[in-house]
């Protein structure tokens, strides 16, 4: 059975004023126990507002989301336990920091959930594990941190409820290349280590592709498109239209491929695509 | 929630009331607040009334967000004129129990001021959402610009006003952004006695301080690296011109305290 089912979803922002707007209108989709799944598409397309359904922040219109086979919005109780089941981290995570030492921000999710002092405790220190924080940081002050490394403490935060699906809201964003790496490399490395359920929102196809089993295409509160990465890849011009790109390398396989190079045009990361020309060289083109 | 709130917020449009010199519409306003407490008797009342309904109408402001806007202040709209019921013992007595006497003139003055109070807030509460705050605040430092002359720092304050007045959006939106970032973690905002809900304020209040600080430098910062100084002459964007629109709504003014004076001295008083 599907962990997350999301069924005929609509959601309006301001009702009943002269800013009343349909940010999602009939969304349909599901998410398997243990999938990683990108939620991809422009600005204002409608992402942040889809997932905060997820853990009933926010409360649809219309539809339901059923969280395995259960409606999350039929009681308070239902909605609260929602919270510690699916894990949200929010866009730019670091500005929501407030205790006065990393190692008790990171405990008052767990603290939050009435776990007792030796569970917290072992919670903490694996989350913290997961995201590269040393211990020498626990008794540190927050707001002393880089900051790359108070994004690390908001992200561990989360991790430490240690919830069955973890979504995370454009987790790279506002980072260099190389922070963005680590980000995606350590999320990565918790979906291998844990098994849980992953759902990453991005707009940039680069940093997902890679890593995600099914990409979710979101259009001016629509689904686009719901698939495979290859799948999705293949409606190049489409997703142009929808102010997406498909990564540069990929692009340059493809335009390859159409020269009559016999390449593999699903490369989407110049990692993949260093040892798909070695491969081509060594195979002589056959 | 803190989202409903639109007393004071702005509704940009392309009305003839939009389009008015914001320093014509400030003293307009003005001069219709005094004409509202001018009113004497129900005929003059009405012209008032005639006026603020017609202000929205040609505001294109739709009249349920104007009465959405008011919901925070039926309350007292109701209990001021509910006392003025038992203040005024005029007229015929409708009902004598205990100590408690309602008579036909306290219902008329608890009428009669429940409409005054409406139309004051409905006039007023059209300054602002026809008025963006920038434009509004320049408005009122043009206005009060002879104060520089008695060395009040008239451009100072109106540059410290318009930037509270800008951040007030963002805050609002950042405390329901922080809010549900705490909830998320499982932080319950919205339950329990008054001290666990006080405590429940510390992860929310914290980060908006720590937030507003580091744009507040951001934003100090800024400013002087474009040589801002509160003090020189400074020359602006958009420029403020007074048009025939003006014109006219300071006649549709004057003729209104032109009636409501005589409708008050032919009709005699009842408040
Ligand atoms: N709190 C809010 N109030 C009103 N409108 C909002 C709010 N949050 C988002 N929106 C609007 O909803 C639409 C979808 O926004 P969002 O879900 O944030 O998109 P994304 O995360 O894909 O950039 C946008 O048009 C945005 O302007
Ligand atoms: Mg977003």
């Amino acid at each position: 059975m599907s962990i997350l089912e999301i069924k005929n979803l609509s959601y309006k922002y301001g009702v009943g004023t002269p800013f009343e707007i349909a940010a999602l209108e009939n969304i349909n989709f599901s998410v398997e126990k243990g999938e990683m799944v990108a939620i991809i598409g422009h600005t204002g397309s409608g992402k942040s507002t889809l997932i905060q359904h997820f853990n009933a922040l926010l409360k649809a219109s219309e539809g339901q989301v059923l969280l395995d086979g259960k409606d999350i919005n039929e009681s308070r109780e239902s909605a609260h336990k929602a919270r510690f089941r699916v894990g949200l981290c929010f866009q730019y995570p670091e500005y929501q920091l407030f205790e006065s030492t990393v190692y008790k921000d990171i405990a008052f999710g767990p603290t939050n959930m009435g776990l007792d002092k030796t569970e917290i405790d072992r919670r903490v220190r694996k989350a913290a594990e997961f995201v590269g924080l040393k211990e020498s940081m626990f008794e540190k002050s927050p707001f002393d941190l880089s900051g790359g490394e108070k994004r690390r403490v908001a992200i561990a935060g989360v991790m430490a409820m240690e919830p069955e699906v973890l979504i995370m809201d454009e987790p790279a964003a506002g980072l260099d290349p190389r922070g963005r790496k680590v980000i995606l490399d350590l999320i990565k490395n918790y979906r291998e280590k844990t098994g849980s359920t992953v759902i990453i929102v991005s707009h940039s196809m680069e940093d997902v592709a890679s890593v995600a089993d099914r990409i979710l295409v979101m259009n001016k509160g629509k689904i686009a498109f719901n698939d495979t990465v290859d799948e999705v890849f293949s409606h190049e011009q489409e997703l142009r239209e929808m102010g997406l790109n498909i990564p540069q390398i990929t692009k340059i396989f493809s335009e390859l491929k159409r020269y009559g190079f016999n390449l593999n045009a699903a490369t989407y990361t110049v990692d993949d695509a260093a040892e798909e020309i070695l491969r081509y060289l060594h195979k002589g083109g056959n | 929630m803190i989202k409903d709130i639109t007393i004071g917020q702005y509704f940009p449009g392309e009305s003839f009331i939009h389009k008015l010199d914001a320093r014509a519409k400030l003293i307009v306003v003005f001069l219709s607040l005094v004409e509202i407490f001018l009113c004497k008797n129900f005929l003059s009342l009405a012209v008032v009334v005639i006026f603020a309904i017609a202000s929205v109408a040609i505001s294109k402001i739709s009249f349920k967000v104007v009465l959405k806007g008011m919901k925070m202040i039926y309350f007292i709209i109701v209990l001021t004129s509910v006392l003025q019921i038992f203040y005024n013992d005029e007229g015929t007595v409708l009902l004598d129990w205990w100590k408690l006497k309602i008579t036909t003139g306290g219902i008329f003055t608890a009428i009669f001021m429940a409409v005054r109070i409406i139309c004051l807030i409905l006039v007023s509460s059209l300054l602002t959402y026809t008025t963006s705050p920038t434009t509004l605040t320049d408005g009122i430092s043009r206005l009060l610009s002879p104060l520089n002359k008695i060395k009040i720092p008239v451009d100072t304050l109106a540059m410290m006003m318009t930037i509270a007045l800008r951040f007030i959006p963002t805050l609002i939106e950042e405390i329901d952004k922080i809010m549900n970032a705490q909830k998320a973690r499982g932080a319950d905002i919205d339950s329990g006695n008054l001290i666990q809900r006080a405590k429940a304020l510390v992860p929310i209040f914290i980060p908006l301080f720590v937030n507003s600080f580091r744009r507040a430098y951001e934003l100090a910062f800024a400013m002087e690296c474009r040589c801002y100084n509160g003090n020189k002459k400074r020359t602006r964007m958009k420029q403020m011109k007074f048009s025939w629109r003006d014109a006219v709504s300071f006649v549709v003014i004057a003729v209104m305290l032109a009636g409501i004076i005589l409708l008050n001295y032919f009709f005699g008083a009842v408040i």
